[in-house]
């Protein structure tokens, strides 16, 4: 349980910060320190079984069926990373209150920085690969938010930007990797996957998991050619510089290499893939340190270069070099750290970072000084601090291997990386420490407060305790850390300064004197820089990025310019090739049903349809002819309905279309009454073609399904029917019953449309559309009769019958063809048609019942019903039914599926009348009418322009 | 029986595409409401065509069409209604707006579309 505490600790505490700030700046990072140090308290405790070789684990199941789980285990490689990411995570805490200036906000600093934190612990603790690349995708985001954190300068966002872009295309290729290395292995566990060495090499999909995996790595480890993020992500504040190039974000690709190196490492292609880029990035990254006039350019170039070395230790595969490896990630994290710190602290005390304008600071800064010397001395490797430790290791790995057979090569490069490293770490000490005074910075300098170099110097300290004593203070730890990288026995080794005269010796004897030359004759070599080329990363980066949104929007462009037509042209062509090529490309048999006699009336029918849709194509100009054809249309598709064993459907129909044809002429009052002729002959071949296409693939696919037969499942909704929805009709049970929840959905659905046509119609009776309608002018003379006597007598008439049917309808509905959707319908018809014969007014002052409501309403009875299963403690709408006894009336059915279907009846008349009546709204105000109390009144305006006329 | 509404479902899917395609917004509506009746057709169908079986339960049937594809139909059909309305009063609101049906909003020359 602590052990997923750890991980959980820094992103629960990451709210506190945000809320301490309140409180002051020592509140919010005191509590940001505390959830920190807990943490580390939390995984010290664990030490002892560390180091007693145990490994703690905690299982969570959280997706089993995608092989997902929260499982955490923490051996020796783990607890090494998560001591530095919370332990240098303390000193950087304690750093970033002093250095953040007042107008900082320090509460979202250091609540991204916990986020970040988290999720670097989440990586380092994961026992589950899945698990870990969430993690691993979480500190790409939380880096973005941090390294962007000074959001008005411009390089941070660019930084942090390329930062995400980098590292999170990385991730990208790495979730395809561990999927691969998962597959291989069976299972997305990491203890499980260690144990597959053999398995995982014999592969044949061991090289592609193997490169997408180092994809990653190498992206978030900034390794070359993918090292450019790094130097632009220096435009952080320098904490997070510290925080993340130091010790955590891009360790983490180390930290998978090392953790997955019992399984992937050993064999030729880990060798030439990781090797060989780790030491052209050491070597390169060291040469352009070395001319970096940012001091924190230089160290990001530097740290690039210590990643490299730390890299090709790795991709070295054997046990020896694992062993180095570990070592000088522990002691570079900690020179490093200080180094980054100490940056920070020149550039707060003279206001510049540039080596050129800096000098001479011993004098003014003693302190600051002094740990720079010590820190940097380690970085170039001087003997008696820990960088000269592993980097005589490394270079005494590297003096006796040979690349393709060249057993030079690797000890040269080796050495010309060592002798850039001393030659920048020494520029580090002497252009900025000694020399000349720094007589024009922009600050007067001094030693600032003991918050900011007690970090520093504490890390100083283990830089020298780890130089003298290798094996008392680290031997431990590095002994347990390379036990579980190399998930093996242990080479013979000991933790030394003095080795004999060995080959590395010398290497590291002839790069301190030919580093100290070199920066002796700086202005030449650096001369001889300048006049080579220099690729600039970030341009090449940014031209990159703005080629692939050139392209992007090339293509989205052309696909869709704003036009409709050009935009469902393209889809309704893709669909018709996509159809058609998945059609040809397989085999078909002609089907087998025995198929229905076409009846001579089915013909008669058929060819009305035929004629009414060739109508609507080809009249579709003249609107109101296309409406009545699309109403013969959908007369003739509710016949079908009919005939084809479908009352249900056939009712639904019929009253659909009414409503329909209703509000079609609403919106025609408004709407030009023809369709101008526009489109060019090409153009109307080009849609012919392609409807036509549609039209064949369509139809083609009905006629290969109806032509077959087919299993179906509605042999256990016919035989449940009764049982156990308690109806016989069973269309509607498996409506409000069944499939009473797609039902629920459905009804909100209609619902909403309703709102939306209502938020439409009344935003247009305000502004300029407003003013608009009341000055609109009918494009087609009025009848002098408005409401016709008999239609007004008859519809009145009408209105009791027709309720009367709209409820028969419905509490038929269960048992045979009705329902609450087509009770809905029929009621709605019965009451919009005394909007059409007595006005708008006359009918909206009677109608007392507000749309809105009847729809919330009837969406609310709906999901009542649902709930109130819950209280008998069965799933959501399961429905029940009685038979009850009444007087007279005699034996009759209750089902609880009735108050449902009373949702969907009352939403069904709500979103109906609510289209109809506003659209009847709009006509009124446009016609700018005079309330008429007395629907029988003849239409005035026009009965005095005929007296006029006359 | 099975060709004719295969055939009538290809036809009204045809005039539906067709109407889509123009450049105003009430053949827009028109080809909607025609590929709505395609698709319940279609959809309809899929429990292929059967004589005299609606499905509700009595002793004296003897068999039933399948229920479920009709289920499905009847909420689609009040769905598009639904739909149709909702493209019916954009329709209209974007011709108050722009003075002009064109779907587009605005009239234009047909080489950007």
């Amino acid at each position: 349980m602590s052990l997923a505490l750890i991980v959980i600790l820094p992103f629960l505490g990451a709210i506190l910060p945000a809320l301490m700030i309140r409180a002051g700046r020592n509140a919010c990072a005191t509590s940001t320190f505390t959830v920190t140090l807990l943490a580390f308290l939390l995984l010290m405790t664990h030490a002892p079984a560390v180091f007693r070789g145990e490994i703690v684990q905690i299982r969570w199941e959280w997706v089993p069926q995608l092989g997902l789980n929260v499982n955490f285990f923490l051996d020796g490689l783990g607890f090494f990373f998560a001591g530095l990411i919370l332990g240098i995570g303390l000193l950087i805490i304690t750093y970033a209150r002093f250095y953040l200036a007042k107008e900082d906000p320090m509460g979202s600093f250091y609540s991204y920085l916990l986020l970040f934190q988290g999720a670097m612990v989440g990586i380092v603790l994961s026992d589950n690969i899945l698990l870990l690349l969430i993690f691993w995708e979480l500190t790409s985001l939380s880096s973005f938010l941090l390294i962007g954190y000074w959001k008005h300068l411009p390089e941070g966002r660019q930084g942090a930007r390329m930062a995400l872009t980098v590292t999170g295309a990385g991730g990208l290729s790495m979730i395809a990797g561990m999927l691969i290395l998962g597959n291989i292995a069976g299972s997305y566990d990491l203890s499980v996957i260690l144990q597959h060495k053999e398995a995982i090499q014999a592969s044949p999909l061991y090289l592609p998991a193997l490169l997408l995996i180092l994809g990653g790595c190498f992206t978030k480890s900034a390794q070359f050619p993918f090292h450019f993020w790094l130097p632009h992500a220096m435009a952080a504040p320098t904490p997070v510089s510290a925080y993340l190039h130091s010790a955590t974000m891009v360790k983490a690709g180390l930290f998978l290499m090392a953790r997955l190196w019992p399984v992937l490492a050993g064999t030729d292609e880990w060798f030439y893939l990781v090797a060989t880029t780790g030491l052209i990035t050491m070597v390169i990254g060291a040469w352009i340190a070395l001319f970096k006039d940012d001091l924190k350019g230089l160290l990001a170039f530097s740290t690039v270069s210590h990643l490299g070395l730390i890299t090709f230790l790795l991709g070295l595969g054997s046990p020896m070099a694992a062993v180095a490896a570990v070592f000088h990630i522990l002691n570079h994290a900690t020179f490093k750290a200080a180094l980054f710190m100490n940056a920070g602290i020149v550039d707060h005390e003279t206001g510049t970072r540039d080596i050129r304008k800096l000098g001479g600071l011993m004098a003014l800064m003693p302190i600051s000084g002094t740990l720079a010397m010590i820190a940097a001395a380690s970085m170039a490797g001087v003997p008696l601090l820990n960088g000269f430790l592993s980097k005589e290791m490394m270079l005494e790995e590297a003096a006796h291997t040979a690349w393709l057979g060249h057993d030079w090569l690797i000890p040269a490069l080796a050495t010309l990386g060592a002798t850039f490293s001393v030659a920048y770490s020494f520029r580090y000490i002497v252009h900025v420490w000694f020399g000349k005074p720094a007589g024009e910075t922009p600050r007067h300098p001094h030693d600032p407060p003991f918050g900011m170099w007690g970090p520093p110097a504490l890390l100083v300290v283990l830089v020298v305790l780890i130089g003298l004593f290798p094996a008392a203070i680290a031997g431990p730890l590095v002994a347990t850390v390379a036990g579980a990288v190399i998930g093996g026995p242990l080479p013979d080794y000991h933790l030394a300064i003095w080795h004999g005269l060995t080959p590395a010796l010398g290497m590291s004897a002839v790069a301190v004197v030919v580093g100290l030359s070199l920066l002796m004759a700086y202005t030449r070599v650096r001369r001889g820089w300048a006049a080579g080329p220099h690729p600039e990363a970030k341009a090449i980066f940014q031209g990159t990025l703005a080629a692939a949104v050139r392209l992007a929007q090339f293509i989205t462009h052309g696909l869709h310019n704003g036009s409709l037509q050009r935009h469902l042209a393209f889809t309704v062509g893709a669909a018709v090739v996509v159809g058609f090529a998945a059609f040809t490309a397989a085999t078909h048999a002609p089907g087998n049903r025995e198929l229905l006699p076409a009846t001579p009336v089915a013909v008669v029918v058929w060819s009305l349809l035929v004629g009414a849709t060739l109508a609507v194509v080809f009249l579709h100009r003249q609107r109101l002819t296309a409406l009545i054809a699309i109403g013969v249309v959908g007369m003739v598709v509710s016949l079908t309905f009919v005939y084809l064993s479908a009352p249900d459907l056939a009712l639904t129909q019929i009253s659909v279309e009414v409503v329909t044809v209703i509000l079609i002429l609403l919106a025609l009052n408004f709407l030009p009454k023809e369709t101008p002729s526009e489109s060019t002959t090409g153009r109307r071949l080009r849609d012919g073609i392609i409807a036509a296409l549609a039209g064949i693939g369509v139809g083609g696919a009905a006629w290969a399904m109806t032509t077959r037969n087919a299993e179906t499942l509605s042999g256990y909704y016919l035989e449940q029917s009764v049982p156990g929805g308690g109806g016989t009709n069973v269309v509607n049970v498996i409506l409000v019953d069944f499939r009473g929840f797609d039902t629920f959905g459905e009804i909100i659905v209609l619902g909403i449309a309703a709102l939306v046509i209502y938020a439409l119609l009344d935003g247009a009776t305000h502004g300029a559309v407003g003013r608009k309608l009341a000055a609109w002018a009918p494009d087609q003379k009025r009848a002098a009769d408005r409401h016709p006597l008999m239609l007004v007598v008859a519809t009145r008439v009408m209105l009791p019958l027709a309720l009367m049917v709209g409820a028969f309808i419905f509490l038929r509905g269960h048992n045979v063809p009705g329902g609450g959707f087509i009770a809905g319908l029929v009621v709605a018809i019965a009451l919009i048609m005394q909007y059409m014969a007595s006005g708008y007014s006359w009918a909206a002052q009677r109608m007392k019942v507000d749309y809105h409501v009847l729809i919330g309403s009837g969406v609310l009875i709906a999901a009542a019903t649902g709930i109130v299963s819950w209280l008998a403690e069965h799933p959501f709408l399961t429905s029940t039914f009685g038979h009850f006894h009444l007087p007279i009336i005699g034996e009759f059915e209750l089902a609880s599926a009735m108050a449902f279907d009373t949702g969907v009846f009352l939403t069904v008349i709500g979103a109906t009348m609510m289209a109809l009546s506003n659209l009847s709204r709009i006509g009124c105000l446009a016609e700018s009418l005079p309330l008429q109390e007395a629907p029988m009144e003849p239409d005035l305006r026009n009965a005095n322009e005929k007296a006029r006329e006359h | 029986m099975e060709f004719l509404l295969s055939s009538a479902i290809g036809l009204l899917t045809a005039a539906g595409v067709y109407l889509i395609l123009r450049a105003r917004t009430y053949p827009v509506v028109l080809g909607l409401a025609l590929l709505s009746y395609a698709t319940n057709l279609f959809l309809f169908a899929t429990g292929r065509l059967v004589l005299d079986r609606p499905p509700v339960i009595s002793a004296l049937a003897n068999g039933y069409t399948d229920p479920l594809p009709q289920a499905l139909v009847l909420t689609a059909i009040v769905i598009s209604f639904g739909m149709t309305a909702v493209i019916v009063v954009m329709a209209l609101r974007s011709y108050l707006e722009n003075g002009s049906d064109h779907v587009d909003g605005e009239t234009h020359s047909e080489d950007r579309s």
